[in-house]
């Protein structure tokens, strides 16, 4: 699948705001987008090298520049694979219930999720955690324990800062370190093996 | 003060103990309510008397307005307008008007000051503390709001900040020693942080202690950045290191141009704790968000 966005004319976001949308609607293939000024072509650039996807940058002439993204499968779900896969295994808890259906049963198999890891013989490289994901990492989590337990074990904890900015919670972080959507993306493009429960 | 730097406004000596300094600045709408507008105009224009540790005296309108327009919308601009000269104790003494494609305002101020008392925007030391008196992140919040993106709450934040004088924080630093002083405006906190360094000095920031206003930071996440912000970043290249760890929204924000924005302090270590107490007081967000260092590298570091 092949897609331009001329987005000639338009002033910084809203070439941004195009490209995203344009990307929302593809799972693959090639995204162009035209812009007429340098500086919503770096714009562009930051955006896709945040998003973690592949790009190029064209100038055709001074009031005409392109970038070109391949937009690959970044949220595809991994083969299961009974062999023990190369490269890391990432933890993703996007939420801080398990499953969807009743949230107080949610809580309760988070919870006994998160146990269950710190019994693995062989543990994670990396949790991810965001959105209300983040509440499991602070004072007064049923898990905190756990993970930090994990933690002391060299299990990397990543909490997203725009979550727990979002929540007011920054200062209620108790385990893990703060990441950005970079690091979420590329942590999650480079693992092995991702877990979402 | 000479044009070799780059104070925030223009300063004549009348006597051995009275100068006169004048500002001048205007720019388009970036919010739609023409009232508040006026009120962010004129704070905007009295701010960089109060940058120079100046008392506003008089002030006189500028105005670009299409003739078709409804005249309406230009009197509730100079009600905001004139609201705020007289908030800031000056009178407002006249002004000029013409007929344009766009609207535009602002003001042209005149304060006073004893000239061995004004403060430039170079003279930091090794060992001050750099404090900022308001949040950042209304480039950002406007520019959400003019695709639709930006919630109530953001926007009142955005206005509070952009509408409140300096006034008050120069006030709070009158009564201490300030070494270098400035507001920070279209060049973004670290285009002014650049300025203020002057080729002399190196300054570390610490990037989890800047105040701002939340749901910028989320916005920048989601990719709702300015044109000026970038052209701010690409000024600024070689003079700035970012270290990894920090997040890209923060990033964004410290590039990002402010309007009305708050001022930057530059005051010995002893006294940060103590100002920054007085600051806190007024209630708007503020914080000390990093040091003047001895000599090295990059002349910013942000951690």
């Amino acid at each position: 699948m092949k897609k331009t966005v001329d987005a000639t004319g338009l002033a910084c976001p809203l070439p941004v705001i195009e490209t995203k949308k344009a990307l929302k609607e593809m799972s693959e293939g090639q995204l162009e987008v035209v812009v007429d000024n340098i500086v919503s072509l770096q714009n562009l650039e930051k955006m896709a090298k945040q998003m973690g996807l592949a790009y190029s940058l064209e100038t055709v002439h001074d009031s005409k520049h392109i970038i070109h993204i391949a937009v690959g499968e970044i949220s595809s779900k991994e083969e299961p694979n009974c062999e023990a896969v190369s490269g890391n295994t990432v933890v993703v808890l996007s939420s801080e219930t398990m499953g969807s259906g009743d949230a107080e049963l949610g809580r309760v198999l988070m919870k006994s999720f998160i146990y269950a890891l710190t019994e693995l013989d062989r543990l994670p490289d990396k949790v991810l955690l965001y959105n209300s994901g983040v509440k499991l990492s602070v004072n007064g989590s049923d898990s905190l324990e756990d993970l930090q337990k994990l933690e002391g074990q060299g299990v990397e904890i990543l909490n997203c800062g725009t979550c727990l900015d979002f929540f007011d919670l920054t200062d209620q972080l108790a385990t893990g370190s703060i990441t950005n959507m970079y690091e979420i993306v590329q942590s999650q493009m480079e693992a092995g093996t991702i877990i979402q429960p | 003060m000479g044009f070799d730097r780059s104070d925030d406004a223009a300063v004549y000596r009348l006597t051995d103990d009275l100068a006169i300094v004048q500002t001048l600045d205007f720019f388009p709408p970036m919010l739609d309510d023409p009232y508040i507008f006026g009120q962010v105009a004129a704070a905007n224009s009295l701010s960089d008397v109060y940058a120079m540790g100046a008392v506003p005296k008089t002030a006189l309108n500028i105005v670009c307005f299409p003739e078709k327009m409804d005249i309406n919308v230009l009197s509730q601009v100079l009600q905001g307008g004139s609201e705020k000269v007289m908030e800031a104790g000056a009178v407002l003494a006249g002004g000029h008007s013409i007929d344009d494609v766009d609207v535009k305002y602002g003001l042209s101020v005149t304060g006073i000051i004893d000239p061995h008392k004004i403060y430039t925007n170079v003279g930091c030391e090794p060992g001050d503390v750099l404090i900022l008196t308001k949040p950042l992140g209304v480039g950002i919040v406007c520019t959400a709001d003019r695709v639709g993106e930006a919630s109530p709450e953001a926007m009142e934040q955005a206005i509070k900040s952009m509408t409140t004088l300096n006034k008050y924080a120069a006030e709070v630093v009158r009564s201490f020693p300030v070494h270098a002083c400035t507001d920070v405006t279209g060049f973004g906190f670290l285009g002014h942080l650049h300025e203020m360094l002057g080729g002399q000095s190196r300054a570390v920031i610490y990037s989890s202690q800047i105040p701002h206003i939340s749901e910028a930071l989320q916005y920048a996440e989601e990719f709702l950045i300015t044109g000026a912000a970038q052209r701010n970043r690409n000024f600024l290249e070689d003079h700035v290191e970012i270290e990894s760890q920090v997040p890209f929204g923060i990033e964004e924000l410290l590039f990002d141009p402010q309007t009305s924005g708050g001022l930057l302090v530059s005051v010995p270590k002893e006294v940060g704790e103590q100002v920054l107490a007085e600051l806190e007081k007024l209630g708007m967000p503020c914080g000390i968000v990093g040091e003047v260092i001895g000599r090295g590298e990059k002349e910013i570091i942000v951690k």
